[in-house]
């Protein structure tokens, strides 16, 4: 049987481990060089940072992936740099490129996607400015290459990212000069009973806040980030406080990031039907429990099969992973089965409540200015988008380029439907999602042929 | 903006060429943080004229930060590390 694992980050790590347990030898795909995923991404080599420094409060589960990530490299066929641009599912072959220029073909019996996730981004005046980055992206800056985004940041967005960035920077000697939360903390502290399903991640959120407050950086909740400034370079932010006071902060960088959408290119390829989750406001491939599909042979795990985090991707891989062995005919292993099951189960029940906890500010996301790009590949504005109405977002994508550009759509398309949405009078599901076109990123000319 | 070298930076020096200028980057450094740390401020143009670029998502996902590398096309430079005589062109 012929086994292929898309990525190598913790679902992709836990996944392949249980196929190679089996006796089989997958093989093992990933766009970068190394595994760990972006959460546990490893610095190139020479760096010497330890991995407290690097991963903090997640060392040892970052170390006990790497070291299974070590093990198992030289067990299966494992091909770094390595890009799927499209999946044939009928015919059950990958389309693959590597180092940028290498095509190949890949078939399979069965496939695991563990495509992971990124920033969900609200558009603000100016953020296309040199020094505008992701919450994610500011994270990987200073773990993978030890830069900071500025050397006095502006942190802007909601949920656990923005407070752990934010720390990160001060304690490798940036200053944030502001972490402003669109969330208010009565609204953080009503939702924090769900919370309690997972005490030590509650403790580590209130930690964090702390430490920064004792390093006096300033924090406004239930606050309102109005525009970047500065021309070609980021010089200050723009906010408006819970009382609606208006406030410039200097700063030489913003870091912002609403939580994240999966990376679910792919899985739509592959002809997965999608869902609205309501609760995280994402589109996610529609899968059981344990990461099955409605596509014979298919199979999703991690962040890419909807935003769960670092620990249920864990866990969800290796689920995956069980439920392909035992739809093969292979023996499974019931009790890991049930303990997975279980733990699942708990993780989702608290992750439900972290998202209740940082709400993404649909409102925001709707009121983006009408002379503010939305889609920073093809520079569309939001007026331009609201000015077609279109009543399905892959129609207002025909009509205005909304997300045809290079990056296909995955930065804007979260806050076009919600302004599109917004412009139209009806819930944001209503106007659908923006499908995925082969190929997912791009490629050169000639190497899909 | 100033990309700003915090730590971790007792690395080998690695000399390469950004629109022609000699510039000293580190080994390990990606093309991104290369030019941003050596302070060109911006590492495309927009095709649509509404300014320079620097990157966004420091991920591969966004795409805004592709660069031209001699000898291999076009690349991305927060997901390419710099080697020994690059010549890097911003588009």
């Amino acid at each position: 049987m012929r086994v292929v694992v898309v990525g190598a980050g913790p679902a992709g790590v836990r996944a392949v481990e249980q196929v190679v347990r089996a006796g089989l030898t997958p093989v093992w795909i990933d766009e970068a060089s190394d595994g760990g995923g972006r959460v546990y991404q490893r610095p190139p080599k020479g760096f010497r940072r330890d991995q407290r420094a690097l991963y903090g409060a997640d060392a040892v589960r970052a170390h006990e992936l790497h070291r299974t990530f070590d093990a198992l490299r030289g067990r299966v066929e494992w091909r770094p740099d390595t890009l799927v641009w499209t999946v044939r599912p009928g015919e059950r072959v990958l389309h693959t490129l590597a180092r940028g220029t290498e095509a190949g073909e890949v078939p399979y019996d069965a496939l695991i996607l563990c495509t992971g996730a990124m920033d969900r981004v609200i558009p603000i005046p100016g953020w296309t400015t040199p020094g505008v980055a992701t919450l994610g992206g500011a994270q990987i800056a200073l773990k993978a290459q030890g830069v900071g985004i500025g050397a006095r940041p502006v942190f802007v967005g909601t949920g656990p990212l923005l407070w752990l960035a934010a720390l990160q920077y001060a304690k490798a000697g940036a200053k944030p000069a502001l972490v402003l939360d669109t969330t208010s903390f009565a609204h953080k502290v009503s939702s924090a009973w769900g919370l309690l399903w997972s005490p030590p991640t509650l403790l580590r959120g209130l930690r964090y806040t702390a430490a920064l407050r004792a390093r006096r950086v300033p924090i406004a909740e239930d606050a309102t980030p109005v525009a970047i400034e500065g021309e070609g370079r980021v010089t200050a932010l723009r906010w408006r406080d819970a009382g609606w006071r208006e406030h410039v902060t200097t700063c030489d960088a913003v870091a912002m990031g609403w939580g994240l959408k999966p990376e679910a290119q792919l899985a739509d390829l592959a002809g997965v039907p999608f869902v609205f989750d309501a609760a995280g406001r994402n589109w996610v491939p529609e899968r059981d429990a344990a990461g099955r599909t409605r596509v014979g042979g298919v199979y999703l795990a991690g962040d890419g099969a909807g935003i769960g985090g670092a620990e249920v991707a864990e866990l969800a891989g290796a689920r995956a992973a069980l439920a392909l062995l035992a739809d093969h005919g292979q023996p499974a292993d019931l009790v890991l089965v049930r303990h997975l099951d279980g733990r699942l189960r708990t993780e989702w029940r608290f992750r439900l409540a972290l998202e209740r906890a940082f709400p993404f500010p649909s409102r925001l996301a709707a009121s983006v200015p009408d002379d503010t790009i939305l889609c920073r590949c093809e520079s569309i504005t939001a007026g331009e988008l609201r000015e077609a109405a279109a009543t399905e977002i892959n129609r207002g994508k025909a009509l205005t380029r909304v997300g045809m550009g290079r990056c296909q759509g995955r930065v804007c398309g979260p806050p076009a439907a919600e302004v599109l949405a917004a412009r139209l009078g009806v819930p944001v599901e209503r106007v659908g999602r923006l499908r995925g076109q082969p190929p997912v990123k791009p490629i050169p000319i000639g190497a899909g042929t | 903006m100033t990309l700003t070298r915090l730590v971790d930076q007792d690395r080998a020096a690695v000399m390469l060429t950004v629109d022609g200028m000699e510039v000293a980057a580190k080994s390990g450094d990606t093309i991104l943080t290369a030019i941003l740390a050596a302070g060109f401020g911006f590492v495309r143009t927009s095709e649509f004229g509404d300014g320079p670029r620097a990157g966004f998502c420091w991920m591969g996902a966004c795409q805004d930060c592709w660069v031209m590398v001699e000898g291999a096309g076009v690349r991305r430079a927060c997901t390419t590390l710099v080697d020994a005589g690059m010549r890097v062109t911003r588009r």
